[in-house]
């Protein structure tokens, strides 16, 4: 077929184009990921039993506000490395703001409490079990992510899968939050970052050989 | 001087070209399929010099990887970002369609060429099309029929969608998804050969 065989035939019968694809295909991916998410934390931990009085705490919020932050920057840097030639420098400035945040008041903890209570700080009652609670939680946001990607048309395609990976961890922890007992920063700063990284990873490798196309 | 002349010359040409190619684009994803097919020539045509300077070691693959690059344009079109310019997705894409036949390749030191921040694709044009060594029509040969025959009708007969689904027995809605995942799947079959 000669190329303008080609170039005739793509144009013939063209018709009009959605292009709000990639705002629904994420939509989706968050909306149907979330209420899986929600599913396996009520399932397989429940919520906290205090939740009521843990919502008038500050740091119940600021445990949101870190993986909800790291959240959107994620989700938005995904979209634009699913779109050919976005250039997405800013948001890459900023992915690291919320981690400092958090890890700036866990140091100002951490430093002011005595010796003997800095290691219960930073282990909590869950260390063991956290970042493979957060994992397991974002599986369902992270292959909905995946397949929102897919649809796209990602010219990096193990670094798309990385920030997907990284949504969807940072979606799944909100979610797994409502479970979690532990209220200080140093954990957080420690054991939720562990767990964001770990579908991060996870999405890289998947993504180097799901999202070529 | 006459050297800045020449150079302000030239990004003027591009700015011309970027806009151009842009309006058409824009008209061609509302469905105007005039507008769509001149838009294809000219990113075709600066597609097959962009790619000549980059394989002057692999100059039978040119025409190939043109092919191969406006399928990609056409079934990604829905990525293309109306406030972004026309360049920029172009590039990109080209790019990517380059580094995967270095890849296949195993030409790794060809990606050490600079790239990342050339995005002059519309500098030049060249409208000497060779033969394209692969050929695209056996491929589409080899998808089912549900995807051939709406591709058959429809992109090369030229019939619409509820003619084709007469002549085919299909439904509307199965054509049009035909022709879409059809496009998608000689895509795939392009990426198995290289």
């Amino acid at each position: 077929m000669k190329t303008d065989d080609l170039i005739a035939m793509l144009a013939n019968g063209v018709t009009a184009v959605d292009t709000h694809t990639a705002r629904k295909r994420f939509q989706t991916a968050l909306l149907l990921g979330g209420l899986g998410a929600m599913a396996l934390v009520l399932t397989g931990y429940g919520l906290r039993h205090d939740l009521a009085q843990a919502a008038l705490l500050p740091m119940f919020w600021a445990k949101f506000a870190f993986p909800l932050a790291t959240a959107v920057l994620a989700v938005l840097l995904t979209a634009r490395l699913a779109h050919p030639g976005m250039s997405s420098g800013k948001l890459w400035i900023m992915l690291p703001l919320p981690w400092i945040a958090i890890a700036a008041i866990a140091a100002w903890v951490l430093g002011n409490a005595a010796p003997a209570e800095r290691i219960p700080l930073v282990l909590g009652q869950t260390w063991l079990s956290c970042a493979f609670s957060i994992t397991y939680v974002s599986t369902p946001i992270l292959i909905g992510m995946l397949w929102a990607a897919k649809g796209l048309a990602p010219t990096r395609p193990a670094l798309t899968g990385a920030c997907a990976g990284l949504a969807s961890a940072a979606s799944g922890a909100m979610v797994y939050a409502l479970h979690c007992p532990e209220l200080q920063a140093p954990f957080l700063a420690v054991w939720y970052t562990l767990g964001m990284l770990i579908p991060t990873v996870v999405g890289a490798l998947v993504g180097s050989k799901l999202l070529r196309w | 001087m006459e050297r800045n002349q020449t150079q302000s010359d030239g990004v003027q040409r591009m700015q011309a070209e970027e806009d151009r190619l842009r309006t058409l684009m824009l008209r061609g994803l509302t469905g105007d399929a005039r507008a769509y097919q001149e838009c294809l020539q000219g990113m075709g045509a600066h597609l097959r010099a962009f790619f000549k300077r980059r394989l002057a070691s692999l100059p039978s693959e040119v025409e190939d990887l043109v092919q191969e690059t406006l399928l990609a344009l056409h079934n990604q079109r829905h990525t293309y970002q109306c406030d972004q310019p026309l360049t920029a997705w172009v590039h990109a894409i080209a790019r990517y369609k380059l580094v995967d036949l270095f890849r296949a390749r195993g030409r790794r030191d060809s990606l050490n060429d600079p790239l990342d921040d050339d995005l002059q694709v519309f500098a030049s044009s060249d409208h000497d099309a060779c033969d394209a060594r692969r050929d695209l029509g056996r491929l589409l040969e080899q998808l089912p029929d549900h995807q051939r025959l709406p591709i058959v009708h429809m992109k090369l007969e030229g019939l619409s969608v509820i003619e084709t689904a007469q002549a085919t027995g299909m439904s509307e809605s199965a054509v049009k998804v035909g022709v879409h995942r059809g496009l998608k799947a000689l895509a795939a079959l392009i990426g198995m050969k290289t």
